[in-house]
């Protein structure tokens, strides 16, 4: 049955099967006793990265535009997410709050991607680039000013300070500008960070390899072939970006969930920048690379603390180190020679493989 | 070839993970022997002098700070200070009280969390930490939820004790400074017309502004202008000043940190602009940065709770003893963390803990003897604390002149 499987179905399962044997292999050694509070505590965030680097791979990888705005995405869905969270968590199950919350930061998540995307996608390489990154900062700055207050007359809203709310004396400030959202209860479990993993990787994984996704690809290979044979540029663009800010607007709420406070400067430029290094030494459009390079990347700098000061510059190292191991053209050539071997017994399957192998 | 790659990729990661666990379990393991070593190295020396006023296991003590990163130079100072506290009390004690270990935070709140749970792998039992704002409040939840006692010795806004009974402040809260200095402008009737220059992207300092404005109203101060920036854009501080300027404001007051404030000095002296400034701890500092005309400053008042130029004998041997050690004048954060270190000894012995207990049942004890006891340190005398964890102590005005400080 193996065999008859498509190449693109088996690389989707292995996919899937490295995910889910992570999880089984962390419920083994915490049921065990092994895991240590250091590592227990990335799991969370590991997902909410890993989550990211996927989403931000259908732009950068199958879209082929470079988005630097991914962390605005992120930001937009952990303030309306885990404000839906705080506000009714009191008043209505768990479980189902945090489905809300998922939803809602999705949601709108999906609509600033959708409200970005109609003029950002009309340019392409270095313009987009540099509108998204505007996009972040904006997102970035103006949640920073921003003041959100509910007492018994409603919601009160301010972007000056937490005074100008007019607030009655029972009336709690939910944002506080640039205090953001404090008082979370900690709700985001390892649990429901692999199965939003699980979610993004199918919905992201199907639509590589469907229909859209094979129009995606083409607009990102040859733009004027794509519109040539009568695809919708607009409609196609819009569809993998508006995903990859929906997913975006999830991790952000799963992320903001495992912490106490949540602040709009943590979601700035540097964040983008590390989903994107996420992505580029994963594999540009190579989905299970994101997901091991996210989690890798993300565990190392923990990994390091023993050697203090040096422990970004070793971070540092061990990128270049992999970004030359995985590109240079050099190294290619010495890592084909060296897996020469293995690869002559497999000669037969080499020229199928090379055709599905996205 | 993808194949080979990412079950290489694949192999490296199981690899490391395996890695993580095993030298955790052989630090932990390496940790218990040196504990256990230590015990007994203590026992047999309590059992020889019985000099010392503690006499048990070292309590594990940890840091928290940022030492890399926009922040560095206050997790640097408070990481420098509480490792001179350290080295006294167990110098002074003769056998080691306190087992200390400080990791850096970058600032971020992920990053606290994790070096928290770092420092938990290492054994934990009092955190002495996080030193900034937003990484405190992230790390205070998870402290109240191990019931791990923590003091931070310079994170000032009220959201980080409300975590729980078992976090404590020796700062001000950041409200406390804003109605200190509201009150204390009216109460000596320093200006009538108020201008405010704040960081409206950082909690600190809008967190002070907004309670001195409340304040201010009930004290009928007339603030004429509230002017703010951002991290991002405070490299040009002189529009903020010239607005300050025009609307005829004879006060400016500063909640902000000494970086931006001697901008703004520098601004304000370009365009003739005299009237008084004020501010609140975060401008300690100001008369050490290099390159900075000092006579600028001249006349500039300040609320802090330290002074480095204070007579007192304290001050002066904190001082001597910090410049030996590190080659550099101690600011407030290095104080606030003196101070911390201080307390939790004074504590600790007082309420007969020893580091043989769980970190659960040291901070029933230390929570039990902090709200029972005053404390007399560098940034105040007689401090008590609250249930709640806020610090009482009386702020101090201070003004500069002459290029020092000077008492109001």
């Amino acid at each position: 049955m193996l065999k008859n499987m498509k190449k693109s179905t088996k690389s989707n399962c292995i996919t899937l099967g490295i995910v889910i044997g992570f999880f089984v292999l962390i419920q083994i050694l915490s049921a065990a006793g092994l895991l240590t509070n250091s590592f227990s505590g990335q799991l969370v965030p590991i997902c909410a990265y890993v989550i990211l680097a996927v989403s931000l791979n259908l732009t950068v990888g199958m879209l082929g535009e470079l988005s630097l705005g991914h962390a605005g995405f992120m930001s937009v869905g952990a303030f309306s997410g885990t404000l839906v969270y705080v506000v009714l968590s009191d008043s209505a199950p768990k479980p189902l709050v945090m489905l809300l919350a998922f939803v809602v930061g999705g949601v709108v998540a999906g609509l600033f991607g959708f409200l970005v995307g109609i003029p950002v996608l009309r340019l392409s390489g270095d313009y987009l680039a540099i509108v998204t990154l505007a996009f972040g900062e904006i997102v970035k700055n103006v949640m920073n000013a921003c003041y959100l207050g509910v007492d018994s007359h409603g919601l009160h809203f301010s972007l000056k300070d937490s005074a100008s709310l007019n607030m009655e004396v029972d009336g709690k400030v939910l944002i506080n500008g640039a205090m953001g959202i404090t008082g979370i209860k900690k709700a985001s479990t390892f649990t429901i960070g692999i199965v939003l993993v699980i979610i993004t990787l199918l919905v992201i994984l199907n639509l590589v390899n469907s229909r859209a996704g094979r129009a995606i690809k083409a607009i990102r290979d040859n733009e004027i072939a794509a519109r040539s044979v009568g695809i919708p540029i607009t409609k196609y663009k819009l569809m993998a970006f508006v995903t990859s800010a929906v997913f975006a607007g999830v991790a952000g709420v799963l992320y903001a969930l495992n912490y106490s406070s949540l602040v709009a400067k943590k979601f700035d430029y540097n964040t983008s920048i590390l989903i994107l290094v996420f992505v580029v030494l994963g594999g540009i459009g190579n989905l299970r690379g994101s997901v091991i390079a996210a989690a890798v990347l993300t565990v190392l700098p923990e990994l390091l603390r023993s050697m203090n000061d040096y422990r970004m510059l070793i971070y540092a190292i061990v990128l270049i180190v992999v970004m030359i191991f995985n590109q240079s053209p050099e190294m290619i050539a010495l890592r084909k020679r060296l897996t020469a071997r293995f690869h002559k017994e497999g000669e037969g399957d080499k020229a199928k493989e090379k055709k599905g192998v996205a | 070839m993808k194949k080979l790659v990412s079950s290489v990729l694949a192999a490296s990661m199981v690899m490391s993970l395996a890695a993580c666990g095993s030298t955790a379990s052989t630090d932990t393991a390496a940790s218990s022997e040196a504990s256990s070593a230590a015990s007994t190295a203590a026992t047999t020396e309590a059992a020889g002098e019985g000099s010392g006023a503690y006499t048990g296991t070292p309590i594990k003590i940890g840091g928290i700070g940022p030492i890399t990163g926009g922040a560095a130079i206050y997790g640097q100072a408070v990481k420098n200070a509480e490792e001179l506290a350290v080295k006294e009390i167990n110098a002074a004690n003769g056998s080691d009280v306190f087992e200390w270990k400080f990791e850096d935070d970058e600032h971020d709140a992920e990053k606290s969390v994790n070096a928290y749970n770092t420092l938990k792998d290492w054994g934990l039992q009092v955190l002495a930490g996080p030193v900034t704002t937003t990484p405190s409040i992230a790390v205070a939840a998870e402290t109240a939820n191990d019931n791990l006692f923590m003091m931070t010795p310079s994170a000032s806004a009220p959201a980080v004790i409300e975590s729980g009974d078992n976090v404590f402040q020796i700062c001000f809260t950041d409200p406390n400074q804003g109605v200190a200095s509201a009150d204390y402008i009216a109460d000596n009737k320093l200006g009538t017309k108020v201008g405010i220059i704040y960081d409206s992207s950082d909690a600190y300092s809008s967190g002070i502004y907004e309670k001195f404005k409340a304040e201010a109203d009930v004290k009928g101060l007339e603030i004429v202008t509230a002017e703010a920036f951002t991290a991002d854009n405070k490299s040009d501080l002189s529009t903020q000043v010239a607005k300050c300027q025009e609307a005829g404001a004879d006060l400016v007051f500063l909640p902000i940190y000494y970086q931006e404030a001697s901008q703004i000095l520098i601004a304000a002296n370009k365009s003739g602009y005299t009237p008084t400034f004020f501010g609140c701890d975060g401008m300690d500092g100001i008369l050490t940065i290099e390159g900075f005309d000092t006579s600028l400053a001249e006349g500039l008042m300040l609320l802090t709770p330290f002074a480095a130029d204070a007579q007192d004998e304290k001050t002066q041997a904190f001082v001597s003893a910090y410049k030996e050690a590190y080659g550099d004048t101690p600011n407030q954060f290095a104080a606030d963390a003196y101070d911390v270190v201080y307390a939790i000894y004074q504590a600790a012995v007082a309420g007969g803990i020893n580091g043989d207990m769980d970190a659960s049942d040291i901070c029933e004890a230390l929570k039990a003897q902090f709200t029972s006891t005053t404390f007399d340190g560098l940034t105040g005398e007689g401090m008590t604390w609250d249930a709640s964890g806020a610090v009482s102590k009386a702020p101090k005005a201070v003004v500069i002149k002459n290029g020092a400080y000077a008492a109001m």
